[in-house]
């Protein structure tokens, strides 16, 4: 299987930060606040690797940082240190030395996310078509029967009618809304796609189609995925290996029925057991 | 540096109004404009003794530039009879002794104008100097100035090509009129202030030098001669200019002069008949007189 990322130490502080911020904060500290500076290490030294066609859960409680580590290698926000290498066929991208008009490029082209809440992945004041055209039009297709075509196509995919291609989307339910920002990461068949709490919030039937989608198009289109979640279920569901995160650090990971089956970490053990 | 005032016999002001300071900063940020075609360079933009709005943006790119021996020409909308062009070229004249002005297009040396540019090509010895009210293009999508200068930076302007792929969606045509977002020298997008898609063809590969000043958003910036300027538009769905026939396919002529290749104005008579007469007042008088 080939490589198509590797993240090595990525940290991230909030704050001015001091020497004993990584010794006093993590999950033996039982707190991700440095108690002497006040900043909040929201990721510390975390590492892993992402094959081809896999998909990776990052798991955790609240504020365990997990969205953080999506945010920072979708160059939402820059980490502290660590460094991030995209494989892009022949080509490697060491991430974060990039400078920001080669990201946008990458982010653009490469690049997919669907975050938990439509208003940031979406524009709100567009049609979901023109959300679609806006991702195309930003990797250099200028043709508007092509943009049009495409469009359409990634809705009927995503299963969204296609009357409703030129409505705005805060005419849609939360489901919807969610499947039109799957498609718009999906316009440019990105290789790695990151989903950030996709299906939180929404009720138990629209959950179950939107997870079915995403394993559909994983199993179509062969994308690498970071699938960011709370929700054991959806762990479970989805991907096959995981990493558990608590304040900021990695205490546990393995391929997910190792991790759900048989954890290791105490902490790991109580969320496991906590499941309903 | 040599900033003496140009102040002549009982004149109290100095030779075209400003200070000599002020002349130079204004040519700085020319120099800067054409040297980076389609950036906008921000400028102190003085007071003026005009409200702002009325082209003071224009009127100082035209007093930092113009010589004792300059060749003037002051257009509104195309004509060079309308209360703003009367104005400002009074207000030359009274400031700028010596100075000439003229209402036609051949011979002139220095053009400020308002919404036009003449329908005569223009020439390597003219400068044209444009009035803008909204010098940022991309203010319609992006409302925070400091995120608008990062995408100019990094020529993201796909947010600008949405709003045209929802207006051939809705309406089966691009429908911006005026203040067509137009592409200088493959990079930089500007708005070539409030012209007609007509005249948007004008800016590219012109011999004339094209200076664009916004004095209220205090931002002057250039289209060099023979510099690219391509509208923004689809492969598929091309820029176009304003369509004149009538509903049987023929070209409106002009009432007045006959002209079949100028931009036309729509007047509609008190009984609700349209007719339709050249924009540019010096190119129909000149058809008319060849006549």
């Amino acid at each position: 299987m080939n490589k198509i990322l590797e993240v090595r130490g990525l940290s991230k502080t909030y704050g001015p930060g001091c020497p004993q911020c990584v010794e006093s904060t993590g999950p033996e500290a039982d707190t991700n606040l440095c108690p002497h500076c006040g900043s909040v290490v929201a990721i510390h030294d975390v590492s892993f690797d992402l094959f081809e066609g896999e998909i990776l859960g990052v798991m955790g409680e609240s504020g365990s940082g997990k969205s953080t580590v999506v945010k920072a290698i979708y160059f939402d926000q820059a980490p502290s240190s660590g460094e991030a290498i995209f494989y892009d066929s022949d080509k490697q991208h060491e991430l974060f030395a990039l400078n920001a008009a080669r990201q946008r490029w990458l982010r653009n082209h490469r690049f997919g996310m669907v975050y938990q809440n439509p208003h940031l992945g979406l524009n709100f004041n567009i049609s979901a078509g023109g959300n679609i055209a806006e991702r195309l039009l930003m990797s250099d297709v200028m043709d508007y029967g092509a943009i049009r075509a495409r469009a359409k196509a990634l809705l009927a995919r995503t299963e969204v009618l296609l009357s409703r291609v030129d409505d705005l989307p805060k005419h849609f339910s939360g489901g919807m809304q969610q499947r039109v920002q799957i498609a718009k990461a999906l316009a440019t068949r990105p290789p790695l796609l990151f989903l950030d709490e996709v299906s939180t919030g929404l009720d138990l039937s629209v959950q179950a189609r939107i997870l079915d989608l995403i394993l559909e198009i994983q199993q179509e289109l062969k994308t690498a995925m970071v699938v960011v979640t709370h929700d054991l279920g959806v762990i479970r569901l989805l991907t096959g290996r995981a990493i558990v995160m608590k304040y900021g650090r990695v205490i546990e990971t393995g391929l997910t029925d190792q991790i759900l089956e048989d954890p290791q970490h105490a902490y790991t053990q109580r969320l496991v057991a906590s499941a309903l | 540096m040599n900033a003496t005032p140009l102040t002549q016999g009982g004149n109290a002001y100095n030779f075209g109004f400003l200070d000599e300071y002020a002349k130079k900063e204004v040519r700085r940020a020319v120099l800067k404009a054409i040297a980076i075609p389609g950036y906008q360079v921000p400028y102190a933009s003085r007071e003026m003794p005009m409200g702002r709005g009325f082209g003071t943006g224009g009127l100082q790119l035209t007093l930092a530039l113009i010589g004792p021996d300059e060749v003037m020409k002051v257009i509104d909308q195309g004509s060079d009879d309308s209360v703003n062009a009367v104005n400002l070229r009074q207000f030359i004249e009274m400031t700028c002794p010596g100075v000439s002005t003229t209402t036609k297009t051949t011979g002139c040396t220095l053009i400020q104008s308002r919404h036009r540019i003449p329908e005569l090509p223009l020439t390597a010895q003219q400068i044209i100097v444009l009035q803008v009210p909204y010098p940022d293009p991309l203010v319609v999508v992006e409302p925070s100035e400091d995120k608008r200068k990062t995408m100019h930076g990094e020529a993201d302007y796909s947010r600008l090509l949405v709003k045209l792929y929802e207006d051939i969606v809705k309406f089966d045509e691009i429908t911006i009129s005026h203040r067509y977002p137009t592409r200088i020298n493959g990079h930089y997008v500007i708005d070539p202030s409030p012209i007609p898609r007509w005249d948007v063809p004008k800016l590219d590969d012109s011999a004339a030098l094209i200076l664009f000043g916004a004095g209220r958003e205090k931002k002057i910036y250039a289209v060099p001669p023979h510099t690219r300027a391509e509208p923004l538009a689809f492969s598929d769905v091309p820029f176009r200019v304003e369509d004149f026939r009538d509903g049987a396919g023929q070209r409106r002529a002009c009432a007045r002069c006959g002209s079949v290749d100028s931009f036309l104005d729509e007047f509609v008579a008190d009984s609700g008949s349209k007719t339709y007469q050249c924009s540019d007042s010096d190119w129909c008088d000149g058809v008319e007189a060849s006549a």
